[in-house]
Formats: C-alpha cells, sequence, structure tokens
C-alpha cells in the first residue's frame, strides 16, 4: 500500500489542530460585520470617549467645560461625558447643553472661577462654533470631540473584554469537565456544586464578621468552599470507581443533593454582605495580594493560566496519558498497570474543585446564592463538545475547549449586540452543538473506514 | 451440468481509499461447488475484496460476473439478491434474538403468528439439512461461537446463496469443530454453492480447498490447484520470499525456578493449578477453548483475583493483587485479544507503546516524550513494524502490526515471566515467524515464557515443555516435545 499523500495529511491535521480556531475567527469577523454601525460625533457613547481623551490627557486637575448643542443625542452625550469624568477624578467640570451665546457664559464662568479652562468637550456640531475665540484665554483649539466613523460594536476592546470574563466561569469548570468527558465519564453536577461552593464561601466569610471580614478570613472561607465541592467530585469518583454506578446517574443524585444542601445552608437566602477584597476577587483588574495590576479581569488571567497548567498536565505527564488511556480503553489500561479508579477518582474531584473555583467567582461577582449555576452543566457540556472532545472518551484537548467555551460566549454576545432574542439564541445554540457533534460523528467515520 | 459458465468471475478489481491503494487489478475465477482459499498476509487486500463482493464498497474498475451476467453490487442488499452470502469474523447476529429470529431478520412474513410458526420450522428444516442438533429458542448470546457461526450459515442458506464467503471461520472453534465445519462445507459443495475460504491456518486450506489464490499488497499474485502446491511455495507467494523453517526453534540454556504456580483456584474456571517455570523456558499450555488456559494466565498477572494458591517469582512469595502489582514485580501479560485488552485504539502507536513504561522516561510526571520516541523508534526497526509515523492511531493498523506494538509494550519492561496468549492468531505467516524468533531470543536472554495456544502445531514447534489443561486443570505435561504428536496432545484435551 502507498503512504497516504502528504498534502491531504497535513490538511486533515491542520483542521483537526485548527478547524474550531477557524470558526471562531470566521464568527469574530461575521460579528463585526453585523455589528458595524455608524459612531456618531454625539451620543453617550462618543461623550465618553470624548470624556476619557481629556482624562488621559489633562489628568484629573483638568478644569473642563462640556458644551453641547440641543439636537438628538446631545444631552446624553453630555450626561455620560460629565458622568465619565468624575469617575476619572476630575472635579471642575461644568456642563451646557443649549445655544451658542449660552455657551460662551459657561466657558467664561469657568474661566473665571478657575482661571484657566483646560479642554472643551463638544459634540462634532458645537466643536465648530466659533463663540468660544471671543473668551478670553479660550480658543477653538481647546475643543475636544470624535469624527463620526463606522465601527463595530462588537470589537470594541471593552466589548471583547467582557465576553471574556463572561467566558471565564464558565471556560474554567469546563476543565474539569473536559477531563470527566476523557474518562469517558459525565458530570452533571458542577451547577450545584457552584452554588454549594458559592454558599459555603460566603456563609464563612458572614460567620467570621461579613462586610467586615479581613484577609485570612476571606482566604479560609475560598478554601472551604473548594473543599465542599472538591469533596462532592470525591463522592461522586467514589460511588463511580467503588461500585460502578454510572456516572450519568451519580452525578444527577450529586446535582440534586448539592442544590438542596446549598439552599439548605442558607436558608433559600442570598449572602450578599460581602467585604470589598472578596468582591475583588472577580470584579477587579488587580491581584492585590500579588500586587499586580494587568488592565485584564482578574477570572480572565485566572482562566488563562489555568488553561495553561490543564494543557501541560494533559499532554506533557503521565497523569494526562493514563486520563486518556483510561478513557480509550479501561481494561487495556488496567491491563497495562494503570491504576484506573485512582485516575477516575482524581478526575471526578478535580472536576468538582474546578466548579467550587467557579462558585467562588461567582460569589464573587454576584452574591451567595443557593440558585447560581442553574442549568450551568449543560453550557459547560456544549462548550467541551463544541470544543471537539468526544463523548466517547479518549479524545479530547484542552485548549478546544477553551475555543469551544469562547465560540458560545462570541455567538451569545454577537446576538445580544444585534438585539436577537432569548428563545432565537437557544435555538442557534442547540444547533451549534449538534452540527459540532455531527462534525465529530462524521470525522470519526471518515478514519474509520 | 450444461452451465459451463464459471459461477462468479472478477476481472481487474481496482479500489482506492484516499491515500492507500488497496486493490490493483484483482482477478479471481469460482465455479461451482468449488472451495477457494483466498491467501495472503494481513493487509493484503482479502477483506476489501470480500467487502466489494458484499456490496459494502464499490470498486473503482472492473467487472464482477455471476453466471456470465455482468451485475452492479451496489448495496449489502443487491449482494444478497444476486445470491452472495458473507459470514464475517465478527458475526452479524442480534446477542437477544434467538437462532431462527436471526436467521429471518429483516424478512419476516407479514402475519406475526402465522409466521413465526413458520420461520420456526423452516429453520428446523435448515439445521435438519446440515444434519445439526441446534437449541432454536435460547437466545444467541446463550450459543457457543460454533453455534453462532452455523447459525450465520443457515441464515446464509436460508437466502438461497449461490457464493459462501468465510473469513476466518475456524479462528475461535476447536479442532472438533473445525472438522464438523469441514463436513457442512463439503456438503455444501456438493450442492454446488461456490465457497471462498479465508484462513491463516494454512493446514486447514490443504485439507479443504480445491484452488488457491494468492494476494499480496493489494495484488493478485497468481493461483494454483491445492494439490499441486506445497506449504513452502504458498508461504513464498504469500511473503514474497521463502522461509526456511515455519517454527525456527532454538532452545535455550535453562537456569533455576523462575515462576512458581501452588494451587491456583477460581471458581471453576481453574481448579487446583500447580506447575513450574525455569528461567529461559519456553512452556506451551494448550487445551480446547474455555479450558481455563486465558483464566490462568489472568490469575497469575493478577488481572483478575484468585479463590487459592500461592505464587512463588525465584523462589520468594509474591503477593500479586493487581497487574500493577504483577508488572512491577516483572511478569507481563500479552492479551489474547489485542483490541479489546492490550491497546487503545483511538490513542497513537507510541502512547500506546508508553502506557506501562512511562515511569522509566519520565522524571516527576513529566514525560521526556523525545526519549519515548526514541525507544520506541527503535522497537519500529527492529520488530519492523509498518507505521508512516509514531502519532499512527493504533486501530488504523493490520492485525500483525498491531500485536507487534503490544510486543513492544511488554518488551520495554524487560520482563522476568512473559506469557504469551495466542500470540499469533489472525496474524500472517511473515510476522508469525518474527514473533518466534522473538521468543527465542528472549529465551536465550534468560526470560521465562508461558505461550497459550490453540494451534497444535504452534504449540508443537515452539515449547520446552508442554501443559494441557481440561475444564480448568491441569490434565497432562509432555516433557518429551519433540517425539509428541497432535494426536497424544488431543487425547488429553479432551479429557
Amino acid at each position: 500500500m502507498k503512504p497516504a499523500t502528504s498534502k491531504t495529511q497535513q490538511w486533515t491535521a491542520f483542521t483537526n489542530d485548527y478547524g474550531m480556531v477557524l470558526v471562531l475567527l470566521v464568527l469574530v469577523i461575521a460579528f463585526s460585520l453585523l455589528t458595524l454601525e455608524q459612531m456618531d460625533s454625539t451620543g453617550a457613547d462618543a461623550g465618553r470617549e470624548v470624556a476619557r481623551l481629556i482624562a488621559d490627557q489633562y489628568g484629573d486637575s483638568a478644569v473642563v467645560v462640556v458644551v453641547t448643542g440641543q439636537k438628538d443625542g446631545d444631552e446624553e452625550f453630555a450626561a455620560a461625558a460629565v458622568a465619565e469624568l468624575q469617575q476619572a477624578n476630575v472635579t471642575a467640570v461644568s456642563s451646557i447643553s443649549g445655544s451658542p451665546p449660552q455657551a460662551k457664559k459657561t466657558v467664561a464662568a469657568a474661566v473665571a472661577r478657575h482661571g484657566r479652562i483646560d479642554a472643551i468637550a463638544a459634540t462634532g456640531d458645537s466643536a465648530k462654533w466659533t463663540v468660544f475665540d471671543r473668551v478670553a484665554g479660550v480658543g477653538g483649539e481647546k475643543c475636544v470631540s470624535v469624527e463620526p466613523r463606522k465601527w463595530p460594536k462588537f470589537a470594541k476592546a471593552e466589548n471583547i473584554l467582557n465576553v471574556a470574563n463572561q467566558t471565564a466561569v464558565y471556560a474554567i469548570v469546563a476543565i474539569g469537565m473536559t477531563l470527566v468527558i476523557i474518562t469517558a465519564g459525565i458530570d452533571l453536577s458542577v451547577g450545584s456544586l457552584i452554588a454549594l461552593s458559592a454558599v459555603t464561601t460566603a456563609t464563612v466569610i458572614q460567620m467570621s464578621g461579613g462586610g467586615n471580614a479581613g484577609t485570612a478570613a476571606i482566604v479560609v472561607s475560598c478554601v472551604a468552599g473548594l473543599l465542599a465541592a472538591a469533596a462532592a467530585g470525591f463522592f461522586s469518583g467514589t460511588m463511580i470507581t467503588a461500585f460502578r454506578v454510572p456516572p450519568f446517574i451519580v452525578t444527577l443524585a450529586v446535582m440534586l443533593m448539592a442544590r438542596g444542601l446549598a439552599r439548605r445552608i442558607t436558608d433559600e437566602e442570598s449572602i450578599s454582605d460581602l467585604p470589598q477584597q472578596f468582591r475583588n476577587i472577580a470584579g477587579s483588574t488587580e491581584w492585590s495580594v500579588l500586587g499586580f495590576e494587568f488592565g485584564i479581569p482578574n477570572p480572565v488571567i485566572l482562566m488563562i493560566v489555568l488553561y495553561i497548567i490543564a494543557h501541560l498536565l494533559m499532554s506533557k505527564t503521565i497523569f494526562g496519558r493514563y486520563v486518556y488511556a483510561v478513557g480509550g480503553n479501561a481494561e487495556a489500561a488496567r491491563l497495562s498497570g494503570v491504576g484506573v479508579k485512582k485516575i477516575t477518582l482524581i478526575v471526578y474531584t478535580l472536576c468538582g474543585a474546578l466548579a467550587g473555583l467557579g462558585g467562588i467567582l461567582q460569589a464573587s461577582k454576584l452574591s451567595g446564592d443557593p440558585k447560581l449555576g442553574v442549568m450551568f452543566e449543560l453550557d459547560v457540556i456544549a462548550a467541551v463538545v463544541v470544543g471537539g472532545t468526544s463523548l466517547m472518551g479518549g479524545q479530547g484537548r484542552i485548549f478546544g475547549t477553551l475555543i469551544g467555551a469562547l465560540i458560545i460566549a462570541v455567538i451569545k454576545n454577537g446576538m445580544n449586540l444585534m438585539k436577537i432574542g432569548s428563545p432565537d439564541q437557544q435555538i442557534v445554540l442547540g444547533a451549534v452543538v449538534l452540527i459540532a457533534v455531527l462534525i465529530d460523528t462524521l470525522k470519526r467515520r471518515g478514519a474509520g473506514s | 451440468m450444461l452451465n459451463t459458465l464459471p459461477l462468479l468471475q472478477m476481472q481487474g478489481i481496482e479500489k482506492s481509499f484516499p491515500g492507500v491503494r488497496a486493490l490493483s487489478g484483482v482477478n479471481l475465477t469460482l465455479q461451482r461447488g468449488e472451495v477457494l482459499a483466498l491467501m495472503g498476509e494481513n493487509g493484503a487486500g482479502k477483506s476489501t475484496l470480500i467487502k466489494t463482493l458484499a456490496g459494502a464498497h464499490q470498486p473503482d474498475a472492473g467487472t464482477i460476473t455471476i453466471d456470465g451476467k455482468v451485475v452492479s453490487l451496489s448495496s449489502p442488499t443487491a449482494a444478497i439478491e444476486a445470491g452472495i452470502g458473507v459470514i464475517y469474523q465478527e458475526f452479524n447476529l442480534i446477542p437477544e434474538l434467538n437462532a431462527w429470529e436471526n436467521i429471518f431478520l429483516g424478512r419476516e412474513q407479514s402475519g406475526f403468528f402465522v409466521a413465526r410458526t413458520q420461520e420456526r420450522k423452516r429453520a428446523a428444516e435448515l439445521f435438519g439439512q446440515l444434519g445439526l442438533e441446534m437449541p432454536l429458542d435460547v437466545p444467541c448470546r446463550q450459543l457457543s461461537i460454533a453455534q453462532q457461526q452455523l447459525v450465520e450459515i443457515a441464515k446464509a442458506l436460508s437466502q438461497d446463496v449461490g457464493i459462501l464467503v468465510m473469513d476466518e471461520p475456524s479462528a475461535a472453534l476447536t479442532p472438533q469443530e473445525v472438522e464438523r465445519l469441514f463436513a457442512i462445507i463439503r456438503d455444501l459443495q456438493a450442492r454446488g454453492i461456490g465457497v471462498i475460504y479465508i484462513s491463516h491456518r494454512l493446514d486447514e486450506i490443504f485439507e479443504i480447498a480445491d484452488t488457491i489464490v494468492v494476494l499480496r499488497d493489494g495484488q493478485y499474485v497468481g493461483e494454483a490447484s491445492a494439490r499441486d502446491m506445497t506449504r513452502e511455495q504458498m508461504i513464498e507467494m504469500m511473503v514474497g520470499r521463502s522461509i526456511e523453517d515455519e517454527f525456527p526453534k532454538q532452545a535455550a540454556q535453562q537456569g533455576d525456578f523462575r515462576l512458581e504456580v501452588l494451587g491456583f483456584s477460581r471458581g471453576n474456571a481453574v481448579r487446583d493449578v500447580s506447575f513450574n517455570l525455569r528461567s529461559g523456558e519456553v512452556l506451551g499450555i494448550t487445551g480446547l477453548v474455555g479450558a481455563g488456559r486465558t483464566e490462568l494466565a489472568r490469575l497469575i498477572f493478577g488481572a483478575d483475583a484468585r479463590d487459592g494458591g500461592t505464587l512463588l517469582l525465584d523462589g520468594k512469595p509474591l503477593n500479586v493483587r493487581s497487574p500493577q502489582d504483577a508488572i512491577f514485580a516483572g511478569i507481563c501479560l500479552l492479551t489474547e485479544d489485542r483490541k479489546s485488552q492490550g491497546l487503545v485504539l483511538c490513542r497513537s502507536v507510541r502512547e500506546n507503546f508508553g502506557l506501562p513504561n512511562l515511569k522509566q522516561f519520565s522524571v516527576c510526571g513529566a514525560i521526556r516524550e523525545q526519549r519515548e520516541r526514541q525507544l520506541f523508534g527503535e522497537y519500529v526497526d527492529s520488530l519492523t513494524i509498518r507505521i508512516p509515523h509514531q502519532d499512527q492511531l493504533a486501530g488504523h493498523l493490520s492485525g500483525g502490526n498491531q500485536q507487534k506494538v503490544v510486543l513492544a509494550k511488554w518488551l520495554q519492561q524487560n520482563a522476568k515471566v512473559l506469557i504469551f496468549d495466542e500470540p499469533t492468531r489472525g496474524i500472517d505467516v511473515g510476522a508469525k515467524h518474527e514473533i518466534y524468533q522473538l521468543m527465542n531470543r528472549l529465551a536465550a536472554g534468560g526470560t521465562s515464557i508461558i505461550m497459550i495456544s490453540s494451534e497444535l502445531p504452534e504449540v508443537l514447534g515452539m515449547s520446552d515443555r508442554i501443559l494441557v489443561m481440561h475444564e480448568g486443570r491441569l490434565k497432562g505435561e509432555i516433557t518429551d516435545v519433540k517425539s509428541a504428536t497432535q494426536e497424544q496432545i488431543m487425547e488429553i484435551a479432551i479429557g
């Protein structure tokens, strides 16, 4: 037999490795084009942007006047600009939405009060007014405005960061799910474990002072949340390995029990009296303990770090090899000296622990709510499947799951921006999962013959 | 007979799969009442040829003629309508249905109750014609492999086949069952049915076949009457070179007792078995299927728990509770069933090689992949494993190459005791020879070998000593292997 031509082989390898990345790129481009819209020089978005430009250039000691006319969007421009400037700690701000003479009066008043003026935040129209030249020490060149242009809503930096931030928790939990599915198992309990962990963490914080709890108390409570979820995973693993109960049934039972437990712990209440330091875990871009500041939300950084670790674990270590072998053929693995039960137990425990971590992040973002994570497991499984991990076990990639999670998040976000309603979104996401499995099946059939 | 046209003629059959030329210009002519043996090493194209005949594959070129008429076998249904029946190695029976339900599956006549009675009667007739007793009303999963095969044959006959293809029908049968199969084939022959028979057991070919057709690397090499051909000639045609000695046994220097098995038992499968094994010795264990040979091997390897018994390795008691323990102590088992027990088919050959050996080339749990590639590469060369690259999926290899990957994986363990369970089942002549030579080398190096096999020529040809099992017990021991005969072993094995 002649060897297969290298070109087809390369192409197959390429699509296997990067097919889903291509899909993700296509989606990003498609949504960018679909959300392309006119960015006016007025309106709330423009106001915020102008305010940011000014704050960046002059700092918080700037003296600023916001000047607009009275057309559509002008008042929104003014309000957004003022709000944004205040957030940047710029205090010397005055604002006027009116005719040029009124504007002149306001500018003059500001100069009289502060002795100078640094910038005039203006819309495209008001920047062309000539009245500013007639105030001493002020000229038209003080005007800061944005040009009207076309820009995709989707591809805005804040939106991309938003997508990444929303993906982070799903993606982190999906790491554990990927491992479980590679062993040819399933874990339906992750959504409930998120609630269990969140509630446990919040309850321990509440017991140690609630909103005033210190760093040590926060660390202890996070460890408690993590351990609670990991213990549940360990329990599932034990049932599966020691008593050979099918994973689907075991984790279905744990899903119900953990949810019930979470509701019982807080008496169905949501715990929201949490210290700012705990809020910062998921809510800021700063690693306060380590003293780093990346400008990227913490969950996203955590997600990236965990993915790198998981990738190395699965591709470069004995443990990873064993996980694949257990899923591919448990009996052959056992007869090769692999401790199949031990590996399975570790995998379910890890999956529980990662769900626990997801719970801590959700609690930090929202609150210690026993209703957190309902139906979460389905989105996570969808991410894993879209990422190319086979439900038959033995095959799958960690980074595939990350891509899968991003694909789902991008589709959701893109449809939101296009103002597509939730029912239609569900239909589309269902179809996406189906197509992903279909591709996997066809690939398998192609490889089989 | 007036009709002198050949029953089946395949001419210039070509078939390519993406990247692989599976068949190029294959010819085959089958007469009425002829048994034609289709021979060739694994990967020679026998299965592909049969699948074109079964309508499962469409040939890219060439014609298939039945009774002088060109036919298009565009689907399995078309093939059945053309009178072609195929019995694959893996049977296509529904385990929960009984014999006659399986026979008429998909062809049930309307009128539920009436038809069922008729079908059952018709099935009884079919088995009657074959001169067989068959429990008609038990689910097929309760039938023995030989009985299941007979159900397949009856199913084919019920479809009025003119051509019956049998792929490795004897692989899982005992010698008596094979004899009965041959009697049935001769009966079919007498009825004018043409039979295409595929087997790796050369003895059988010469016993049953009229004509031998040899394929190699997807090409038609030649054909001859079975009477005019010698075993050596056929092997040469299949392998493309001559193999002088089918069993190249070289007795190695034997040392001290390596393994002592005392009173091993597990239920009814293994009953109070005791034996010992010296270093450098090749111990053949044989018996009928179900005699407890595989079960004994699994007990020694710790794959199953034993009810009782002691194991001594190098004179010291050894507590083996799992394969992990056994491997650590230096006992390795090459399982009989490569696909379900020996390999993880959806992972690469290199990963399969590494599975029991990872600790040898890793630091703190991190695998040194380069070292792994290098070590496996040495085996690929020395065992001549035919793979395009080390990341090839194990499931994509032919049987012989799969067995070599399994061998490589255990050889890297440098085991003290190697248990081979049916080491050459489903493997072609060339690869068999290489495995025998490897056994010689291992024994010469002091490794103790237990070779479990149903193929008596192999057991006689390669063992230093032979143990025969019957119904879970050790029934006999043959120390003078050179003067032993197959009949002598069979007599003990039957009990």
